[in-house]
């Protein structure tokens, strides 16, 4: 499948409370074409860290579900990534790695995605659930299931290399960190912290 | 000054969620925090996912800190510049200061050497703790993450926190 199809798709099946943080380059750029939200967190940089922010959120906003949506570059970057959040495992937390088992924005170098099998490596780690899909037909069903299950959960999705050209993410990083950290708060539970001098 | 009236002193000022790579001037600290049931600390396997952590954290509500030594400072510099300075996210750095003044094993030397001039160059702020200044120098990291709303950085060297 096409790797807008594939943000399409998983847009339609999400239920629209969730907090998304996308991955840098054509994932957050499609994303942004696809369905701008105040609960997407569109990262620009920090290549391999969407999983790592995904966790931060899902430790700190246990009541909604948190959907990563990764790609095998990053997650490779950032492997120790899927140990620690298996080790604390919430149960909110949710990636979706879409895999074209390349570096597009760079110039389409392969990655070791294309033998080594990633879903496998989650799965060891101690993911609830991890699955890999091939067919864009089952893929809204699919991540309705990986919703609903336990997590952490964490799909691969197989997409072509390809990526139609996008533009990039017309809005200021402040901008971005605002707009959803005040949709985040609107679901914040009781917090651990007593508030400090420091200005949200 | 002892770990817990350091941590105490954070805690006091709205610090409850800590992400860190453990270091040995810093392991006091984390042992305070990891047995507290008010406080949260997540361990980390490298400084940049300590920071993407801290981040989301910030983002849900929280005002986090960051625990490493100064070489994993080093290792983390992209993360800072493309993340928490790029979106002007305000984070405490809790850095140890290995290598300071060559005073340590030689593989500190380097880092240790520069790691003031790193900070200033990638724009944070950073306070030098001592024995007498623990309030002061939070107070200071504070206000400099207010102003800025960026990250600002407390250093910590060998023998200050027992």
């Amino acid at each position: 499948m096409k790797g807008h199809e594939a943000i399409e798709k998983i847009v339609r099946a999400l239920k629209g409370d969730e907090l998304v943080i996308s991955a840098n380059g054509m994932i957050s750029r499609e994303l942004f074409a696809v369905k701008d939200s105040a609960n997407n967190f569109y990262m620009l940089g920090s290549m391999g860290l969407a999983s790592s922010i995904g966790l931060g959120l899902a430790l700190t906003v246990p009541n909604r579900k948190i959907v990563v949506l990764d790609g095998d570059g990053n997650l490779l970057m950032n492997m120790g990534s899927l140990a620690t959040i298996a080790n604390l495992s919430p149960r909110n937390f949710v990636q979706i790695v879409l895999d074209n088992e390349s570096y597009v924005s760079t110039g389409g170098q392969p990655t070791a995605s294309g033998t080594v099998e990633l879903e496998k490596v989650a799965r060891s780690c101690g993911f609830k659930l991890c699955r890999r899909i091939e067919d864009a037909n089952g893929l809204e069903t699919l991540i309705e299931e990986l919703l609903r299950a336990d997590g952490p959960t964490l799909v691969l999705v197989k997409i072509e290399s390809f990526w139609k050209q996008v533009p990039r993410v017309a809005r200021r990083p402040e901008d971005i960190r605002s707009r959803f950290r005040d949709s985040a708060k609107h679901s914040l539970a009781p917090a651990l912290g007593r508030k400090c001098g420091i200005r949200s | 000054m002892k770990a817990l009236e350091f941590s105490s002193a954070l805690k006091q000022r709205g610090f409850t969620f800590f992400a860190g790579v453990p270091d040995t001037i810093l392991k006091g600290v984390i042992d305070v925090l990891s047995a507290d049931s008010e406080v949260r600390y997540v361990s980390a396997t490298r400084e940049e996912e300590a920071i993407g952590i801290a981040v989301g954290a910030y983002l849900g509500g929280q005002q986090p800190v960051v625990l490493m030594q100064n070489s994993g400072f080093g290792n983390s510099i992209g993360a800072l510049a493309t993340l928490p300075l790029l979106y002007k996210i305000p984070l405490l750095l809790l850095i140890s200061w290995r290598g300071y003044r060559g005073k340590d094993a030689p593989e500190h030397s380097v880092i240790g050497t520069c790691t003031m001039n790193l900070l200033k160059d990638i724009g944070i702020r950073a306070e030098t703790l001592t024995d007498k200044n623990c309030d002061k120098a939070i107070a200071r990291a504070v206000g400099a993450i207010e102003e800025r709303q960026v990250p600002a950085a407390i250093l910590i060297k060998e023998g200050v926190i027992s």
